[in-house]
């Protein structure tokens, strides 16, 4: 199946990464975060509008090829096994022996396991997901129209930087009547091929970063698809896509919906248009949102994605601006003001790039020992191509070379060559203990793409307006076997209000953490830090008060989230101390700004206290000893020169 | 008395020409130092003597409270530019107020500065520790805050009896004679500063009073007439004014002074003891403000004693204070019968008021008690 997915990737994953990868887990804390997320649905509510567009997806007639399907189930199984018995929260038909009238009064009439197995059906994910949409992130109105953006803005970025192009990023919000609104996101990616259009856009759990282990963003929510459904179930209105994947290929536009019931798009239009643009995509998604300003809005957002991608042009059209020049067909011509986001002709928001290249792509790498769940060691053991289980423990992880192994293996007290799927359930254990607690090379780091010291600095001049910027990149770390890089920014001074907390941006492979932010790691980082040292003032248990944002930005191949939302980085000791050491050493740097411009400020008045006060004395020696006024100015002058040759020293 | 003589007027003019000359050198020696040291490229320093208590002993020769010989010197530099600035701007003031004969009190002080631009207080207490310092800075140069006309806002007690006072009228610049006999039931009032007033007398001795009451009494019955002397009233502690008023009358007429207080720790340890050695807070003026050769004439506590006197228990604060006099207190360490006196007090538990002795008839006081006291002048405490 991993084989297979693998090529699946190379086709689809030109767009629509994000959404799958997300909902998918990475192999090795899958335990952790997947199943928790289904766990915690307990969804007793259908809405009407989903019940019609399960209607719908009869109509549907859309086929899959088999290893599609199957890989689809595989990645859909678990969650929805675990659904099954979470959610409905009844015996299986399976587990016959389990009665449940126990513990009920004895007058309640019994059911035989045959009539009970009547009710039970399979649970599609998408269904699944449409009862449970605020695990996705769309609590909310105004949560609802961030995550759309969110997703469309990842995907966008993610497919741009795949195929190396420089990412220029549109985002539209149309207001369509009340708390309505059509949200745009338009990029010059490299388009989708037609036939994978209404997959990927139409079904979920279906994408390109499902198993690999490499610094990605995919790991918001479940992707543009449950946007799209979002906005279906809200307002009834499809997900439109424009695509266009080369020069002289024709564009092509969709519209489609899902069936929610059978994970399956429908698909209501499919033409051939005319698109001025060489390659790219956009999506429009109509739905029930709120939008506002400050905290978690969507022009913070921006703002944010436009800090952890210096190399994204990314250009926003807020709702009171589109509802301006709606008719308007609005060709862009810059305008640029020396504040970070400049403003387009058409009253768009542009966040230049100041990054002329690409980052350097993240590569993927083997899981290193140190890091596996044994679950997923398990699995991997029943999937691998090697037949030996030396040869699965070199192949199948990094940093494992034949002596290794071997070590590993004896420690773990098991045979070279037993085949890896014939281990029994104690055997894995061992192993899997043996191989937490061998000494193994540190995994390779190079597998980490950081926006770079240089980068974030420019990226944050260009958004903060402040007196100060500073960054830091600390050197690759790792906690339990997955590489991590820390990098730390820091605006001070400026307009900010200086009796307020600081403004703490957060970022996880280049992604704004929105929420959760007293749960996070960072934060507590951040509380960690003596501020004080640094000239900053803090109250006990509290983010520093002053005039400054700070930037932390978390980038791993496997970044460990606190919950199925992930919006808080789990709280390793690694990655805390690192983050922490990040903060201090451009705390330092702030400290010698703080102390600098003070010093110059105390310069500044005593100089100034010179030049007030001599005077004074020059006119009392005159009064008293009835000097000329040459003789005063002079005085004046000689002593208001000692004093500043004093200063020097 | 005989109208003042051509002579004496001549006289006191002089006296008082050079007193302000006096001020006025040294004003200008001080500014002269500065301005010296300036165009050498020297950063100009003035020294102060240093306030505290570690500063200050008792002298046996000269009877008082006496400022040490440490001082603190303040240097320009950037960080006392402005004290400096207006430090030589308050001297200048008083080089001003002497020149026109003129004066100005503390509030006075402060309200002028807002004539200094930049310099200008922003708060009294400012203008007031710049004073100080001043007053500190002059102290050394033997010359007090009155000479240079920074006058007190507080006036001194009342004064009657065979003494007349010379005062210059610094409008017309003529001098008034007064006669302290001719008040009737009143009296002459001490004014703020009596740096620039005379003095003529035949007493044979001053007598300091606690109380207006029985000052009054004193007065109403001519007691000065009787027993040839000067009456003051000091009316509780005594002010600024009034130690310098009896200070420089004792100095200059030679004669002694009598101090006529309650029998308790407050009127014994507080107000006399102030009034002959002067304070610890402020030691670095005593030279100027107290009067050492005050002695004690009453009410003792062996007149308590000896007269009868109807007593009151001392009190808690009573107690403590006698207590805290015998054990910490330079004066009475220096003076065993004093603190052999205050052993006795402590030991009767009482105290006991002038008007007590009221209680042997209202002018038993001046008819009795005080000739009696007079005629054995030796046996006064010191």
């Amino acid at each position: 199946m991993t084989r297979k997915g693998h090529e699946e990737q190379d086709q689809i994953s030109m767009f629509g990464g994000g959404g799958p990868a997300a909902a998918g887990e990475a192999p090795t804390n899958g335990a952790d975060t997947g199943g928790p997320m289904i766990q915690a649905a307990p969804g007793p509510s259908v809405s009407a509008v989903g019940d019609s567009t399960r209607k719908k997806a009869k109509a549907s007639k859309k086929s899959m090829s088999k290893s599609e399907s199957e890989s689809e189930a595989k990645a859909a199984n678990k969650a929805a096994s675990k659904a099954k018995s979470g959610s409905k929260a009844t015996s299986k038909a399976s587990s016959d022996t389990r009665t449940k009238s126990k513990s009920e009064p004895p007058e309640r009439k019994r059911r035989t396991a045959t009539e009970m197995a009547t009710k039970h059906r399979e649970i599609s994910v998408s269904e699944f997901f449409a009862k449970n949409r605020h695990l996705l992130g769309f609590d909310n109105p105004s949560k609802a129209l961030l995550t759309t953006v969110k997703e469309g803005v990842d995907n966008s970025l993610d497919a741009c930087e795949e195929a190396g192009i420089l990412p220029e990023v549109r985002v539209e919000i149309h207001p369509e009547g009340e708390d309505r609104y059509r949200v745009v996101i338009e990029d010059n990616g490299p388009g989708i091929v037609r036939k994978q259009v209404p997959k990927i856009f139409g079904s979920l759990l279906y994408g390109s970063k499902f198993h690999t282990l490499k610094q990605s963003r995919g790991q918001q929510g479940i992707g543009i698809s449950a946007a799209g459904m979002y906005g279906l179930m809200t307002t009834g209105q499809p997900i439109r896509i424009l695509s266009k994947t080369g020069k002289r290929k024709p564009a092509h536009i969709f519209e489609l919906s899902m069936d929610t019931k059978r994970n399956q798009p429908q698909v209501f239009r499919d033409d051939e248009v005319e698109w001025d643009k060489d390659t790219g995509t956009r999506v429009e998604i109509t739905l029930d949102g709120t939008y506002k300003k400050g905290r978690h809005s969507v022009d913070g957002y921006l703002k944010q994605v436009a800090i952890a991608n210096p190399h994204a042009r990314i250009i926003f059209l807020p709702p009171d601006q589109a509802a301006r020049n709606e008719e308007e067909a609005a060709e862009p011509q810059m305008e640029f003001s020396t504040d970070g986001s400049a403003e387009l002709e058409d009253g768009a928001i542009l966040h230049e790039r100041v990054a002329n290249h690409l980052p350097p792509e993240p590569k993927e790498i083997q899981p290193h020992p140190h890091g596996v769940e044994l679950g997923h060691l398990m699995k991997m053991m029943q999937e691998t191509k090697s037949n030996q289980l030396s040869s699965f423990l070199q192949s199948d992880f990094s940093r494992v070379s034949a002596r290794v192994a071997a070590t590993i293996i004896s420690a773990a007290d098991l045979k070279l060559r037993t085949r890896p799927s014939k281990l029994s359930t104690a055997e894995a254990e061992r192993l899997h203990k043996a191989m937490s607690q061998a000494k193994i090379m540190a995994p390779p780091t190079n597998c980490i793409s950081p926006i770079g010291e240089d980068l974030l600095l420019k990226a944050i001049e260009e958004e903060v307006e402040a007196d100060f910027h500073a960054t830091v990149t600390r050197p690759p770390a790792v906690y339990r076997g997955n590489p991590f890089q820390v990098e730390v920014g820091l605006a001070y001074g400026g307009n900010m209000p200086g009796d307020e907390l600081v403004t703490l941006y957060r970022f996880a492979n280049r992604v704004p953490l929105q929420y959760q932010q007293g749960a996070c790691a960072i934060t507590k980082s951040v509380l960690s830090v003596p501020w004080k040292n640094y000239q900053m003032s803090q109250s006990k248990g509290a983010l520093p008060t002053g005039p400054m944002i700070l930037v932390v930005h978390l980038a791993s191949v496997w970044v460990p989230f606190t919950s199925e939302s992930k919006e808080a980085v789990a709280h390793y000791p690694e990655i805390i101390k690192e983050i922490r050491l990040g903060l201090m050493d451009a705390g330092r740097k702030l400290g010698t700004h703080i102390r600098r411009v003070r010093r110059e400020a105390d310069e500044h008045k005593k100089r100034s206290y010179i030049q007030q006060y001599i005077p004074h004395i020059g006119i009392a020696l005159q009064e008293i000893l009835s000097l000329s006024d040459t003789e005063k100015d002079n005085t004046v002058d000689t002593l208001t020169d000692v004093l500043e040759k004093s200063r020097k020293m | 008395m005989a109208e003042m003589t051509k002579a004496k007027l001549k006289q006191i003019k002089k006296r008082n020409e050079q007193l302000d000359q006096e001020a006025l050198r040294q004003i200008e020696a001080t500014a002269t130092d500065v301005y010296k040291k300036v165009n050498k490229r020297i950063k100009p320093e003035v020294s102060l003597p240093v306030r505290s208590l570690s500063n200050v002993s008792y002298s046996k020769k000269r009877g008082y409270l006496e400022i040490g010989k440490q001082r603190k010197v303040r240097t320009l530099t950037v960080n006392t530019v402005k004290t400096f600035a207006q430090t030589l701007r308050m001297m200048s003031l008083s080089k001003e107020l002497i020149e026109t004969k003129d004066f100005a009190t503390k509030r006075d002080a402060y309200y002028q500065s807002k004539n200094w631009g930049d310099a200008m207080f922003t708060e009294q207490t400012e203008s007031d520790a710049v004073m100080d310092d001043i007053e500190a800075l002059f102290s050394i140069k033997d010359l007090n805050r009155e000479q240079l006309r920074f006058v007190p806002d507080e006036h001194g007690g009342a004064v009657a009896g065979e003494l007349v006072v010379y005062d210059p009228d610094i409008d017309t610049g003529g001098v008034e004679r007064i006669d302290c006999t001719r008040f009737g039931s009143g009296a002459y009032s001490i004014p703020s500063s009596v740096e620039h007033l005379s003095f003529e007398t035949k007493a044979e001795f001053v007598l300091v009073i606690e109380t207006g009451g029985m000052f009054q009494r004193l007065q109403s019955h001519k007691f000065w007439r009787t027993s040839n002397c000067i009456l003051v009233s000091m009316g509780g502690v005594p002010t600024r004014a009034t130690r310098r008023f009896v200070r420089r009358l004792s100095d200059e007429m030679k004669i002694p002074v009598y101090a006529f207080v309650d029998c308790d720790p407050y009127g014994i340890s507080n107000i006399y003891r102030t009034l002959k050695v002067g304070s610890g807070n402020a030691a670095h003026i005593n030279q100027f403000f107290c009067v050492p050769q005050a002695q004690f004439l009453g009410v003792t506590p062996q007149d308590i004693v000896d007269y009868d006197l109807p007593t009151h228990p001392l009190k808690e604060v009573d107690i403590k204070r006698a207590k805290d006099a015998i054990k910490n207190d330079p004066f009475f360490q220096e003076h065993k019968t004093w603190t052999k006196a205050m052993n006795q007090l402590l030991k009767m538990g009482v105290r006991a008021e002038q008007q007590a002795l009221a209680k042997w008839g209202l002018n038993y006081v001046l008819e009795e008690y005080l000739p009696n006291k007079l005629a054995k002048a030796k046996d006064f405490l010191p």
